[in-house]
């Protein structure tokens, strides 16, 4: 059977050439980076080269790049330490209500410590509304954080506007940018980000290996302390082989986006056509000012989950913002954001393309969708009386 | 290698090939749930004939259920359990006989299988309402349980229409 991985939104396969760059670093040149002995040095020298690398692709400085442990840490890092260091000036934070959970629960905490949080609403199409985030900015708010792409529906924020507004009123500015790094080109000078987050796993680098853009000059406060490692940031033996293949990972990005970019557009804008054909289906988000690699529909009358399941029972592997498929019952909070109600939320699925996905892909799952759609639908209750 | 699966052979065997999908245009009870936890929706459509020893029985039944693998595979192995089955014995089947033959379902999916023996019991509470018969005093209570469920699930759809449109206002 053919095998169609259209989940690279949740996690992406490591490329053969980052693992290579990766294994020295295991048993051979295995040193602390902290160690003052020539393996010491070998491994700092390593750790350095690759926060250069890291920097240059985002027009940053090297000693702006935290390395950590991953998107996770990193937004919880930013939220917290942000929070905490300027707490005397203010206890206010605005973010977006279609941000990834890790945003989300952060704030969440951060309100139980007596910070007042606005979450912006999104339009149907997922933008947030400039003047009303204008509008949101107090005396006493101390950070923005809006994602530039979101992971579930793809679509794009208006960064370099959000970033303008920020420097305007002189307030820190960071962007969940998991999604949308080494997809689409993020120059943090241009787009007056202060802060921003990066998961290697997500561009063809390691698991359990992520980083930090933090404009010099910025005041934060560590989430970990310990031997002081990362400029004092982030204390913890350095994950020297994870540093290495995200830098990897950060050059092959470098030469393969932009032709990437190109070749995955033609091939999302083809599935979102073919998969829009089927009866009653619908996009979500923006069909345009999205990720090149993101398509997100809903299908009325029936269940993500079964959906994704009977999926993967054909070869082809994508994922839902059903009810039934969280840990929580509840639906995907993006999708009811734009507008959708329960039970569309109910019956998504999100296929992400990358760079392994071709032509042959596309029109295998344009041929299979359509028969498992119809299959869940003559189960369903709500064909012919939904409306 | 064998293909990794979330769910038990049985589940998948039910997922794949669902038996009594339909409605029973005539039928002589119909029970409509709601899953309180998640949103799923079943309705169960049942005929009822007597046996051969004069006993009321299920003689008939079809399903349709929006819902996740889970509650469309017990939901029609429920079907399976009940057909043939007198009112009395229907009323008495429970989630736990259908997770007997349904085999291991994860903890947090347990709630997705409670769905079909509700849509049972409430399709005969329906046959024997329409035939002004006495309700056992169990199957009331049961009733009463399920239809607040059911309106939960109907309100949880209303509040969420409403915050949209509060969404759009702003």
């Amino acid at each position: 059977m053919r095998k169609v991985y259209l989940d690279y939104a949740a996690t992406t396969p490591l490329d053969p050439r980052v693992l290579k760059a990766m294994q020295p670093y295991f048993s051979e040149k295995f040193g602390n980076t902290m160690s003052l002995h020539a393996m010491g040095l070998e491994a700092n020298e390593a750790l350095e080269k690759s926060r250069e690398n890291v920097a240059k692709f985002i027009k940053a400085n090297p000693e702006e790049i935290i390395f950590n442990g991953s998107a996770t840490e990193s937004i919880n890092f930013v939220l917290k330490g942000i929070a905490f260091a300027n707490k005397e000036k203010g206890k206010h934070i605005i973010t977006s209500s279609i941000e990834h959970h890790a945003v989300l629960e952060a704030c969440k905490w951060l309100e139980k410590q007596g910070f007042e949080i606005t979450y912006l609403p999104v339009d149907k199409d997922g933008f947030i509304n400039l003047i009303q985030l204008e509008n949101s900015i107090r005396d006493d708010t101390i950070l923005v954080s809006i994602m530039h792409a979101n992971n579930e529906i793809g679509i794009i924020e208006p960064i370099e506007e959000i970033g303008k507004i920020c420097s305007n009123h002189e307030i820190c500015f960071h962007t969940d940018t998991v999604q949308s790094f080494g997809k689409i080109p993020i120059d943090v000078n241009k787009m007056n980000i202060d802060m921003l987050s990066i998961s290697a796993h997500k561009f063809y680098g390691p698991k359990g290996v992520g980083a930090t853009f933090i404009r010099k000059g910025t005041n934060i406060e560590p989430l970990l302390h310990g031997g002081g490692h990362e400029f004092g940031l982030r204390s913890s033996t350095e994950n020297v082989p994870g540093i290495v293949g995200l830098a990897k990972a950060v050059e092959l990005r470098k030469l393969e986006m932009k032709p990437e970019a190109i070749r995955l557009t033609k091939l999302r804008d083809k599935l979102i056509e073919g998969v829009l054909e089927i009866e009653d289906s619908h996009l979500n988000g923006h069909p345009k000012i999205r990720l090149p690699n993101n398509t997100n529909f809903w299908f009325s009358f029936i269940e993500g989950e079964a959906l994704v399941v009977e999926m993967s029972s054909k070869g082809v592997y994508g994922s839902t913002g059903s009810a039934c498929s969280s840990s929580t019952l509840e639906p995907s909070h993006v999708l009811m954001a734009i507008g959708l109600k329960h039970e569309e939320a109910h019956g998504s699925l999100r296929l992400s393309l990358g760079k392994y996905t071709n032509q042959a892909d596309i029109d295998y799952t344009i041929k299979v969708l359509p028969k498992v759609v119809e299959r869940l639908r003559k189960i369903s209750p709500f064909k012919g009386k939904w409306k | 290698m064998k293909t990794p699966s979330l769910y038990s052979k049985e589940i998948m065997k039910y997922f794949k090939h669902p038996k009594n999908v339909g409605i029973i245009k005539n039928a002589d009870g119909v029970g409509r749930v709601g899953n309180s936890a998640c949103g799923d929706i079943m309705e169960l459509y049942i005929k009822v004939d007597k046996n051969k020893k004069g006993k009321e029985i299920i003689s008939d039944i079809k399903f349709q259920t929006f819902g996740c693998v889970i509650a469309l595979a017990v939901s029609s192995m429920l079907t399976e359990i009940a057909k043939s089955k007198t009112l009395e014995e229907a009323i008495k089947i429970s989630n736990t006989d259908i997770l007997k033959k349904a085999g291991p379902v994860p903890a947090i999916k347990i709630h997705c299988s409670v769905l079909a023996a509700d849509a049972l019991h409430e399709s005969v509470y329906d046959f024997l309402t329409k035939n002004k018969r006495t309700i056992p005093e169990n199957l009331q209570k049961e009733h009463e349980r399920i239809q607040s469920n059911l309106k939960q699930v109907e309100k949880t759809h209303k509040e969420f229409t409403e915050f949209e449109e509060k969404i759009l206002e702003k």
